[in-house]
């Protein structure tokens, strides 16, 4: 769970509104409700963990809206992807996407939004000794499931990481991440599902030429988007699964994405299904930003997604 | 409106397979074998299944699988698809239920919809053995079916904020314990003392997919004796 003070580790000196524990997600057990978990932005996270040389899956911080203040007990390599929280080391401000050593002693700090919501910091060998929940550390508050105390608790002051002590500099020859531009207005790649038929054509039209305003109603379960009220002529219906994505059409006519944290069933008609490159950058979108939707093929989004992977 | 069954695109690494249009307790057993046999089949190449009342949802490795490839599998084990009738796996529960309105604040508005007396309608409850459509909405939440037509009322037209751990609802045609607390809409008419999910276990989930369900009713005594929590509240 946590490590005694003498070990290498990193403490929490203030918690900030919601830092949590992700790994990749939890896989295998949605046949009983439980829900994927995992990082909102796979991409940040991902690169997070690549640019120090850690394994697939590695579990990393993330950190929603900045405030999080950590100290080294020990001494590794860290990496800090996604939103810019205006990170700071004993005071001086860090370079995103890039490698840093963390000596012990120092003082790392979350500040506030500058762009993007979401901020990832990875260690290098991620924090060992956590158990995992059903396969997971992935940290599912609602769900009480994961996390670094396991009943899916957020960091709080005084939790102590166990670090992976380590004078090692991470790889050298690594690919270099694409780095999104936060305040860029996203095109979203949204593959249309069977049920777009339902829709009425005017709807439809409006669906992918219209952008779209990220309504307060956003969290990790799944962030509701603003504009015309798109009709469906068939709801509601008998529920089903989800997949992480899912564009759900509540009666409301205001679309609903779904990503990690989602219900793993539900009942309203969907337009399609965002992927997972592009649900990785709506979580950065912070309330009345604007999104605009772009259909894509199902082909093209495996290639695109293939290639992050190789890349990454 | 097309043949069933059907698979829908339900995502990028996601096929929606839609086996009926309406809710029937005989789904269960063609959808319970669709998922054994994706088990068996795709191996290593799935990642998971979400079971419900008409559909399979079958998220698939698209690293190992394209799209079309899980598609054409799917299509083969359809083709030779036959229901599960064993039942080898299901189980027949036992759950007892403290029912009285102290934990059952809906009971006395079920009343007023029903014109029976909630001791009439825990009657009914009680007399139908119910069956496993579906896991969802939290871990090892299961949706029961079906209730007597006299219990079959709408949810609630505002949510509760919260619903105590081991509540029992009802809603439409279904009935279920939230295993832990939770938002919630249904109409709750009871309180159970089972614990429903619990990540150590083997399985986790104590309800599974097509499982038998009857409900005992225990008297407020034998609910404490059972250790039972009276002092958690439904707001």
């Amino acid at each position: 769970m946590t490590c005694t003070s003498s070990e290498p580790s990193l403490e929490v000196i203030q918690a900030g509104p919601w830092a949590s524990l992700q790994d990749a997600g939890r896989f295998g057990v949605r046949q009983l409700g439980v829900t994927q978990g995992g990082p909102a932005d796979l991409y940040a996270w991902a690169w997070a963990n690549r640019l120090l040389g850690n394994r697939w899956g590695t579990e990393a911080i993330e950190i929603l809206l900045g405030g999080l203040q950590l100290e080294a007990q020990g001494k590794t390599w860290a990496c800090i992807t996604g939103a810019d929280l205006g990170a700071t080391l004993d005071g001086q401000p860090l370079e995103l996407w890039q490698p840093f050593p963390l000596h012990k002693g120092q003082h790392l700090a979350f500040g506030t939004p500058r762009q993007g919501l979401r901020a990832y910091l990875a260690v290098a060998g991620g924090f060992p000794g956590l158990k995992p929940v059903l396969g997971s550390l992935a940290c599912v508050t609602r769900e009480h499931l994961g996390g670094h105390r396991r009943e899916g608790q957020l960091l709080q002051q005084g939790d102590q990481l166990p670090l992976h002590e380590s004078a090692c500099s991470p790889p050298r020859s690594l690919p270099r991440p694409v780095i999104p531009d936060y305040k860029l207005t996203p095109e979203l790649a949204l593959i249309p599902g069977a049920q777009i038929r339902h829709f009425r054509g005017r709807s439809l039209f409006q669906a992918f030429n219209t952008p779209w305003q990220v309504d307060q109603r956003a969290d990790r379960m799944g962030i509701r988007l603003t504009g015309p009220k798109l009709e469906c002529k068939e709801q509601p219906m008998i529920s089903e699964g989800i997949a992480l994505g899912g564009v759900q059409v509540p009666t409301d006519g205001q679309p609903f994405v779904l990503l990690n944290d989602r219900q793993t069933i539900g009942g309203y008609p969907r337009l399609g299904t965002l992927t997972p490159l592009a649900c990785s950058r709506l979580a950065q979108c912070a309330p009345g930003s604007k999104v605009i939707f772009q259909a894509q093929g199902l082909d093209q989004a495996q290639r695109e997604y293939r290639s992050f992977l190789q890349n990454c | 409106m097309s043949f069933l069954p059907r698979l829908e695109n339900a995502g990028m690494d996601t096929w929606l397979v839609r086996l009926f249009d309406s809710i029937d307790e005989a789904n269960i057993d063609w959808i319970q074998a669709l998922a054994n046999q994706c088990q068996a089949s795709f191996g290593s190449q799935l990642i998971d299944l979400v079971p419900s009342y008409t559909t399979l949802l079958v998220h698939y490795d698209c690293l190992k699988l394209s799209s079309d490839e899980a598609r054409q599998k799917l299509l083969s084990l359809l083709q030779q698809l036959q229901p599960d009738a064993s039942r080898n796996n299901a189980k027949l529960h036992e759950i007892p239920i403290w029912y009285d309105p102290q934990v059952g604040p809906d009971l006395p508005r079920l009343e007023q919809l029903t014109n029976l007396s909630w001791q009439q309608l825990v009657e009914l409850h009680v007399q139908t053995v119910y069956r496993v459509f579906a896991l969802g909405f939290a871990p090892g939440f299961a949706f029961m079916g079906k209730l007597p037509e006299a219990l079959q009322q709408p949810r609630l037209a505002t949510p509760r904020k919260q619903v105590a751990a081991n509540s029992l609802g009802i809603a439409e045609q279904q009935t279920a314990i939230y295993p832990s607390i939770s938002p919630g809409g249904w109409n709750l008419i009871g309180r159970g003392c089972t614990r429903l999910f619990d990540p150590q276990n083997q399985p986790p989930s104590l309800f599974q997919l097509g499982d038998q369900v009857r409900f005992q009713p225990i008297s407020k005594a034998e609910f404490l004796r059972l250790g039972g929590d009276i002092e958690a509240v439904s707001l």
